[in-house]
């Protein structure tokens, strides 16, 4: 099926017109049923299982049922995503469990400097980027 | 006609793409955007957080240079990409993002990427140059500096929007048009000048799993060859169209081998137990001095294993279980430490998929598969086209100004279409500048836009009966789908028109049969290749009876156009190269052998919008003095 939204979870994003996993599917492939207020994956055969959907569905409702055509049934990998870190249970096919907890990031969401607090110049016409070479931790931009 | 509104958005810079090295290219122009009084408008056809072949995260850098500390310098890049290209690179271009990519790299690491160091604070390497990551978010990081620096610059961003096809005016880009894929709206961005970063091309080539897990490819099924539709079209000169790419990963899940090979110094051996990069070593002096000199490279590794393959020796395996016991051994006598480290090595194994390839993890649990207890299948994928990894397709664009390089045409990164310049994927002949290298040639391309634009940024002028002709023709499979549908009870089957999937399937069968897929594998020729061209003729024809029954289905059917276009300059480059120089990417039966004094050299293609016949010609490789 690749990804799959639970009926009994799923709350269509409560009536918005967009619903959150289909704001981020990078394939563009999460529906809103409107008479249902349901999501569904309208063409699993062209989803890459990258779980961009499950991980940011805000009720839990979506996973993923590994390919027919290469997965046995009966194994997950459920993420849960914080701001910090994502933890990842993976059930396999005889029952068993494990779970890891990896960082995701070290800095508070939207926090973002583009510049980085490198010092910048204003050369439009040297090959240093704007804030080079400070971030390359050199004196200069390597040239030949 | 379909009712859809036109939408017109006047910009300075216009950014196509929202991978790497489109937000590259989206941070840098805004800084100099902003001094210069300028707009940046940025066009994705994803959300940016999520879009782009970083989509679902990555669990490595694989490109960082490291000339701060003197561990390399950019030209022992400039060698290793000679190398492993089999002489075939744009020297100029690798040397160029080679020496800006750590800073692109240490501005990650101040965005809140989380880069594994040592006891020391030093990063912690996979292999020579690439550094491990805690890479579940790297998009999103990446994503949100290039949104911050946008909205800064008061630049703008249109998410959802599909961007079909570029509008040039006497070999200058002026714009680009496409349209929304939530909304009945037609877009037209006029700009002074325009990056091309839509990325590579998969789903050209049939993939091994054909049924639910046909989406199931190792590069992502939304990068859809229309960064080489926009840069052909628009008449830009191509190169590298034959050097596509395929990797050797974990079976079926495509999950990342560069772990288990760099950091865990894992063997692949066939059924039989032999390593094929020992037994079938003898092999190498065939593609000297490449095969002699190391790292092999990443086509002859493949080669070697699709011989054990081709000989019945499948399947090939990755010793998993005894890597980490080999690399668990040096603890063996401390029960609490082997124990420990034995718990580092699962994490990081596990880690290694569930950051990047989240479906091998998964295959490896419905197998109940234990890599500390049980080797691994690996096999070939299906060709990608990925200028950024160890393919080459893209663009020919112009090299940076201070070197002295031939190919020089003013501003760097720019195609030989005026204005328009490419990056990532988009750029060809620049290989392994991965996700990192393709952020900085994204930065490179930025800052060249913008020098562009100040320097000789002409008004756009866009030609209106042109777009609106453009708009019939992007829209037309709608109206195709409305004016026969009820023709025949079931609109799937209809002797008027083709859905996006039947088309694409043609396709595929073409490229997989004649073209050297994975059921021909890997094998083409001549003959086969000039068969394939005589079916193209149908096929490019019957393009123009796509049907489209939504927005959606108008979607893939112009993705599968632009893979068409992928497709047939692939199909017309291989001809024309009458050698095999990358044997494990594709290896012509009937010249089967490497001829440097004919081949060691570009092939470059160019489509003439004019007259549109295509024109393929040699270009001389540069190489680096005293590199």
């Amino acid at each position: 099926m690749p990804s799959f939204v639970m009926v009994e979870k799923c709350d269509g994003c409560k009536g918005q017109d967009k619903t959150a996993c289909m704001y981020i599917c990078p394939n563009d492939l999460m529906v809103l049923d409107m008479e249902k207020m349901k999501a569904y994956n309208r063409d699993p055969s062209m989803c890459w299982e990258c779980q961009c959907c499950v991980k940011i569905c805000p009720q839990q409702a979506m996973d993923v049922r590994g390919y027919t055509d290469f997965i046995p049934l009966g194994a997950s990998c459920v993420p849960l995503r914080g701001s910090q870190d994502i933890m990842w249970t993976v059930k396999f096919r005889d029952g068993s469990i494990k779970r890891f907890k990896f960082p995701i990031r070290t800095t508070e969401e939207g926090t973002a400097d583009p510049l980085g607090g490198y010092a910048t110049h204003d050369d439009l016409n040297s090959q240093a980027l704007a804030t080079e070479p400070a971030s390359l931790g050199l004196d200069a931009v390597p040239t030949r | 006609m379909a009712n859809y509104e036109t939408v017109e958005v006047s910009t300075d810079l216009l950014i196509v793409g929202g991978g790497f090295a489109a937000c590259g290219a989206a941070t840098e122009a805004s800084y100099w955007a902003k001094k210069n009084g300028l707009k940046v408008t940025l066009v994705d056809k994803a959300a940016l957080d999520r879009s782009g072949a970083v989509a679902m995260g990555l669990s490595a850098i694989n490109q960082y240079v490291g000339v701060k500390d003197g561990d390399n310098t950019c030209e022992d890049y400039v060698r290793y990409v000679r190398q492993d290209l089999m002489g075939v690179s744009r020297e100029d271009l690798v040397y160029n993002i080679a020496r800006h990519v750590d800073s692109t790299v240490h501005l990650f690491e101040k965005w809140g990427l989380k880069i594994w160091t040592d006891e020391e604070g030093k990063y912690v390497h996979e292999g020579r140059w690439q550094l491990m990551i805690n890479g579940e978010s790297y998009k999103i990081i990446i994503a949100e500096a290039a949104k911050n620096a946008i909205a800064d610059a008061g630049g703008e961003i249109y998410e959802r929007v599909f961007i079909v096809e570029p509008v040039v005016e006497n070999n200058k880009i002026v714009g680009a048009v496409g349209f929304s894929t939530r909304e009945e709206k037609f877009y037209v961005f006029k700009a002074k000048a325009v990056i091309c970063a839509m990325g590579g091309a998969v789903h050209v080539f049939r993939p091994r799993s054909v049924g639910e897990g046909f989406g199931r490819s190792w590069y992502p099924p939304f990068n859809t060859g229309s960064s080489a539709y926009f840069t052909i079209k628009a008449g830009a000169e191509m190169t590298c169209q034959e050097v596509r790419f395929i990797p050797v990963r974990f079976k079926d899940a495509y999950g990342p081998v560069g772990a288990w090979f760099l950091l865990f110094k894992s063997r692949a051996v066939s059924a039989e137990g032999g390593e094929y990069m020992a037994v079938r070593k003898d092999e190498l002096n065939n593609w000297a001095p490449y095969g002699l000199a190391k790292p092999i490279p990443a086509n002859l590794r493949n080669y070697l294993g699709m011989l054990d393959t081709d000989a019945g020796l499948g399947p090939l395996y990755m010793e998993t279980h005894e890597a980490i016991a080999n690399l668990a051994e040096q603890y063996k006598d401390d029960p609490k430490a082997f124990k420990k480290k034995m718990k580092e090595l699962e994490a990081e194994a596990w880690e290694d998929f569930l950051d990047m390839t989240i479906s091998q993890a998964h295959l490896w649990a419905a197998q109940n598969i234990k890599p500390e207890e049980q080797h691994s299948e690996i096999a070939a994928c299906e060709p990608y086209f990925i200028g950024s990894h160890s393919g080459a397709s893209g663009a020919w664009v112009s090299g940076p100004e201070d070197l002295d390089t031939p190919y020089k045409w003013g501003y760097a990164n720019m195609t030989t279409v005026d204005g328009l310049f490419a990056a990532g994927d988009a750029s060809g002949a620049s290989s392994h500048k991965f996700s990192s290298g393709s952020h900085a040639e994204g930065r490179i391309a930025g800052k060249a836009a913008i020098k562009y634009i100040v320097e000789k940024g002409a008004e756009p002028q866009l030609d209106a009966a042109k777009v609106e002709e453009l708009k019939t023709k992007i829209l037309a499979p709608l109206d195709r789908y409305e004016e026969f549908k009820d023709f025949t009870t079931d609109p799937a089957v209809n002797p008027n028109y083709l859905l996006w999937r039947q088309f694409m399937d043609r396709l595929q069968k073409i490229m997989d049969e004649y073209a050297g897929g994975v059921t021909a594998a890997f094998k083409t020729s001549k003959a086969l290749l000039e068969r394939a061209m005589e079916l193209f003729v149908f096929l490019k024809e019957d393009s123009e009876k796509l049907a489209a029954a939504d927005v959606y289905s108008l979607e893939r059917c112009w993705e599968n156009i632009h893979r068409m276009w992928q497709g047939e300059a692939h199909i017309r480059t291989i001809l024309f190269r009458e050698e095999t120089r990358w044997p494990g990417y594709y290896f012509r039966s009937d010249t089967p052998k490497m001829d440097n004094d004919n081949w060691l050299c570009f092939v470059n293609c160019k489509w003439d919008p004019a007259s549109g016949e295509w024109e393929l010609f040699k270009k001389d490789i540069w190489t680096m003095p005293g590199v």
